[in-house]
């Protein structure tokens, strides 16, 4: 609930490090009407921005608390609609990059710890510290000049949500977050592998595969998720820079256009969504820590 | 300081990174006199000229040479990045050190604006911030300091906390100590290693965040030669010029894995966990 206050308060704030008179310029985009001084006193009036800075926050929070997060001059259209209208289009690359990376983290990652040190093992340390030093634009402009022109496999143009369009952004995205979770597998799996338990089984004389799935992989588990929640959530802010560059009509797009065409009603409830979607989801990853994790399964009864 | 001359002997990896982040430093520095012209001199009958002998990584638009731009580049990007750094190192850790020694009323006003802080994805909040302030290069690193200072303060409150408890600190007390001196003297070199390693490691990722704000737009204006806008100005010419998409990319990319290299040697040398 704090954490709550604290952010409709931080994303509040944004609004007032714009320099520049709000009134003042919501004028200055029609030239041809003269407005008087007393115009101008009475619609900062009906804005309420000649209250207290406070009693200011408490009326948005109010009316953000409604669901009424303004009224965008960019789009012409409420905010919160246009947040739903872009919603799915982040949510669908967010999903299909955490497959993807989720399919090539995952095996990569074991099966290097497990073989640590052997030839796999290094091919993937050197790929993926490759791919944590790679600035994720930069890939997605490479994939998108290799695949897009050089072989015109893809459209270049995006624009839309389709399948053809989704592919390039969502390996763009996949690819770097894969090499950040292959190491962060691999470290967490590793660590397992030199507990005392693994010893143990092992002077038990249980077989190595049954020792990895059926000891080390539940408890690696438990991180590994912590670490999926926080990346996916790192995904939807992250995303924005590769959406630009395809085109992907998301979020993260929206709120670019939206501080160039300086917009800031749809800035504001853009953060503010955004942040709600990271709280939300460190609350699905903390609730399944509980389900998952024996020991607290039992403190919490 | 010792610790990193002893390393430079022992080290191998780390000599040799750190030979490469001095070269690096070496070129942005010298760049005025490798460039073979002018970064900014516009020639407009040599626009879009792909590389050659003359042109080695091309020109763009207004007929400027590629790689004298990618050069002067190094300076300007490697020089903002290390101030930002820097200037997240000290306020964060110097946040994180008042809350943690002084607690009470202190460490609580901190530590809530960071936990506020920290329930943003970092990024769209720079973003944000950065693009509400106007693009400009302060009002981007002031965006990025405003997003990554709590991991610092974190870290330093506690370290803090847990060297607070040492018998030194405590006879340093009883022995009358000012704050100001047990600070100075007790806890700053204690916490110091461990705040340096992650400044370091740091690097990489912020120049990657700094590019990518100047490559929305929300950073570095025309016509400086920053990487992350040229890489702005090429993606209009993905086409037509690739070259200067490709080779200001490929400098980031170099330096990244550099100072990510040299990152991780550092925390060999210098984390005192390792020392055994």
């Amino acid at each position: 609930m704090l954490v709550l206050l604290g952010i409709s308060f931080i994303t509040f704030c944004l609004v007032m490090l714009a320099p520049g008179d709000p009134v003042r310029q919501m004028i200055a985009g029609n030239e041809d009407i003269v407005v008087s001084q007393l115009e101008i006193e009475a619609l900062r009036r009906e804005l309420g921005l000649d209250k207290p800075f406070i009693f200011q926050y408490l009326d948005w929070l109010g009316r953000a608390l409604q669901g009424n997060l303004g009224f965008s001059y960019m789009v012409k259209k409420p905010v919160i609609e246009e947040l739903m209208e872009c919603l799915p289009a982040t949510v669908i690359l967010a999903a299909a990059s955490t497959v993807f990376m989720l399919l090539v983290a995952v095996p990569a990652g074991i099966y290097s710890a497990v073989k640590q040190n052997g030839v796999f093992d290094y091919l993937v340390r050197g790929i993926s510290f490759i791919g944590v030093s790679v600035p994720n634009f930069w890939m997605g402009l490479m994939l998108l000049w290799i695949f897009g022109l050089k072989l015109g496999l893809f459209p270049i143009v995006g624009g839309r949500v389709a399948a053809a369009n989704l592919v390039l952004p969502a390996l763009t995205l996949g690819i770097v977050m894969a090499a950040k979770y292959t190491r962060q597998v691999r470290a967490t799996v590793l660590e397992e592998l030199n507990q005392d338990y693994v010893v143990g089984a092992r002077t038990r004389g249980m077989s190595e595969s049954h020792i990895l799935w059926k000891e080390v992989l539940p408890n690696a588990m438990l991180p590994l998720i912590t670490l999926l929640g926080l990346s996916f959530g790192n995904l939807l802010g992250g995303a924005a820079v590769v959406e630009i560059v395809f085109s992907w009509p998301g979020l993260g797009y929206l709120a670019v256009e939206s501080i160039i065409y300086r917009d800031f009603q749809l800035v504001q409830g853009i953060v503010l969504w955004i942040a709600l979607m990271y709280m939300v989801i460190n609350l699905i990853v903390d609730l399944s820590y509980n389900y998952l994790d024996p020991r607290l399964r039992k403190a919490g009864k | 300081m010792e610790d990193i001359i002893n390393g430079l002997k022992t080290n191998r990896s780390f000599a040799i990174c750190s030979f490469l982040v001095l070269l690096l430093i070496i070129i942005a520095i010298a760049a005025p006199i490798i460039a073979p012209y002018d970064p900014l001199e516009a020639v407009l009958k040599n626009a879009y000229l792909p590389p050659s002998a003359e042109h080695l990584f091309g020109t763009d638009k207004l007929g400027r040479d590629n790689f004298s731009r990618v050069l002067y580049g190094a300076a300007y990007s490697l020089s903002s990045v290390l101030v930002l750094v820097t200037l997240v190192f000290i306020i964060g850790t110097g946040l994180g050190v008042i809350a943690g020694y002084y607690g009470g009323k202190i460490d609580m006003v901190i530590m809530r604006i960071s936990d506020m802080m920290i329930s943003f994805p970092g990024m769209i909040l720079a973003i944000a911030i950065a693009g509400i302030l106007g693009g400009s290069l302060i009002n981007a690193m002031i965006a990025l300091i405003i997003v990554t200072w709590t991991k610092y303060a974190r870290l330093a409150r506690s370290m803090v906390l847990k060297i607070k408890k040492r018998d030194f600190v405590e006879a340093a007390i009883v022995n009358g100590g000012t704050p100001l001196h047990i600070l100075w003297k007790h806890i700053l070199p204690n916490i110091l290693p461990l705040m340096v390693i992650t400044a370091a490691s740091d690097i990489g990722a912020m120049m990657m965040e700094m590019a990518g704000l100047s490559f929305l737009g929300f950073g570095s204006q025309p016509p400086a030669p920053e990487w992350g806008l040229m890489l702005n100005e090429g993606r209009q010419q993905l086409q037509t010029a690739p070259w200067l998409m490709i080779f200001p990319g490929l400098a980031i990319f170099i330096t990244v894995v550099i100072f990510n290299l040299w990152g991780d040697a550092l925390r060999d040398v210098l984390d005192p966990r390792q020392e055994k």
